[in-house]
């Protein structure tokens, strides 16, 4: 019976949601003359900054940035906290099964080169895909490999925090250094450089290297709490 | 609107509203506490595909400025929207996480992952 209803809500709910997005034409631009060409425009003459994205995420949108940089933070002290259990020393992880050895020995041959991807794709955010949060992504992605492979493999959650505060608080006083002449909050005040460059695009190269390394401490964090998870 | 294009709108939005509606149905009918979860992360992929396919434009290109004659900006597809798109996929990871933790907790309190043994949900 409860089955049944919950069908006939899903079937409505797709009619409804398939009838209004199907009547939106497909495959043409909704904003012409509006905020898409702006962006695209102001993107190459006013900022140098080759990934749009990027530079909508970082300068157009900076601001909102930092409400997701802190949203996300938000989320990760929450799960610290309603996992926390006190804890005086360090024990092994409990597994199922122990890695093999060739699991051990590939994962510390990989484990420098995923940093270094990771390093690489937040640095080149604005000229490339890619970006601080992407690239935070694969830096935790590293250390998750070498938590599975090592069960008494251990990160510093002091210096996980230090490089977290770090990064935001840098990220808060780039903003308030664009009211250096007048401007607004996040303004860009570095020169700007030559579209393509690797030193391009003034401030926002900066701040996408220090979201990516709040993100990937973050990330690490999270994923340290919940495999030191236990009592099953 | 040729023919292709049309097929194209039938794949994005169609496979995009069938995703909302299986994380929909999972969500909703689901017993366990983490396929509820699962749920709701695909609820989360089907509305980025939704948002990213609003963005599309034909025959147009990553909204990247690359190569050496730096591509025009007239046919880019809209980089608003995918921008948009980055942020919900951070929050969206945030949600899970919160949601998982207190998954955990509540397996740890009593020891079962059935809402319906839980019997202090009950109302």
């Amino acid at each position: 019976m409860k089955k049944v209803i919950v069908l006939l809500l899903l079937a409505a709910f797709g009619y409804y949601l398939a009838a209004t997005f199907f009547y939106i034409d497909f495959g043409i631009s909704h904003f012409t003359n509006g905020v898409r060409d702006y962006y695209l425009a102001h993107t190459v003459n006013g900022l140098s900054v080759a990934n749009t994205v990027t530079s909508i995420v970082v300068s157009f949108r900076g601001f909102d940035t930092l409400g997701e940089v802190t949203v996300l933070f938000l989320a990760a002290s929450a799960l610290g906290s309603i996992l926390y259990k006190r804890r005086h020393k360090y024990e092994e992880r409990v597994v199922l099964f122990p890695s093999s050895r060739i699991v051990q020995a590939g994962s510390k041959l990989l484990f420098p080169a995923i940093i270094l991807l990771g390093v690489y794709v937040f640095i080149h955010g604005h000229l490339s895909p890619g970006g601080g949060f992407q690239g935070g992504t694969i830096i935790a992605t590293g250390f998750l490999l070498m938590l599975l492979a090592y069960q008494d493999y251990h990160v510093s959650h002091n210096i996980l925090s230090i490089v977290e505060s770090m990064a935001g608080i840098l990220f808060v006083t780039f903003g308030l250094l664009g009211f250096i002449g007048g401007g607004t909050f996040l303004e860009n005040f570095l020169p700007v450089g030559e579209l393509g460059d690797l030193f391009s695009g003034g401030v926002v190269p900066i701040i996408y290297i220090l979201v990516g390394f709040k993100v990937g401490a973050e990330l690490t964090g999270v994923i340290y709490t919940v495999l030191n998870e236990k009592d099953i | 609107m040729d023919n292709s294009l049309q097929y194209l709108e039938i794949g994005f939005y169609g496979s995009a509203i069938i995703l909302i509606l299986v994380g929909l149905y999972g969500a909703l009918m689901k017993k366990s506490l983490i396929k509820i979860v699962i749920g709701l992360s695909i609820i989360d992929a089907g509305l980025h595909l939704l948002m990213i396919s609003i963005g599309y434009i034909k025959n147009g290109t990553a909204p990247i400025f690359s190569g050496e004659d730096f591509v025009v900006a007239g046919n880019m597809v809209d980089p608003v929207v995918q921008a948009l798109v980055l942020t919900a996929i951070v929050i969206g990871f945030g949600v899970t996480a919160v949601a998982l933790s207190l998954v955990i907790r509540l397996y740890r309190h009593h020891g079962t992952l059935k809402i319906d043994e839980i019997k202090n949900l009950k109302w």
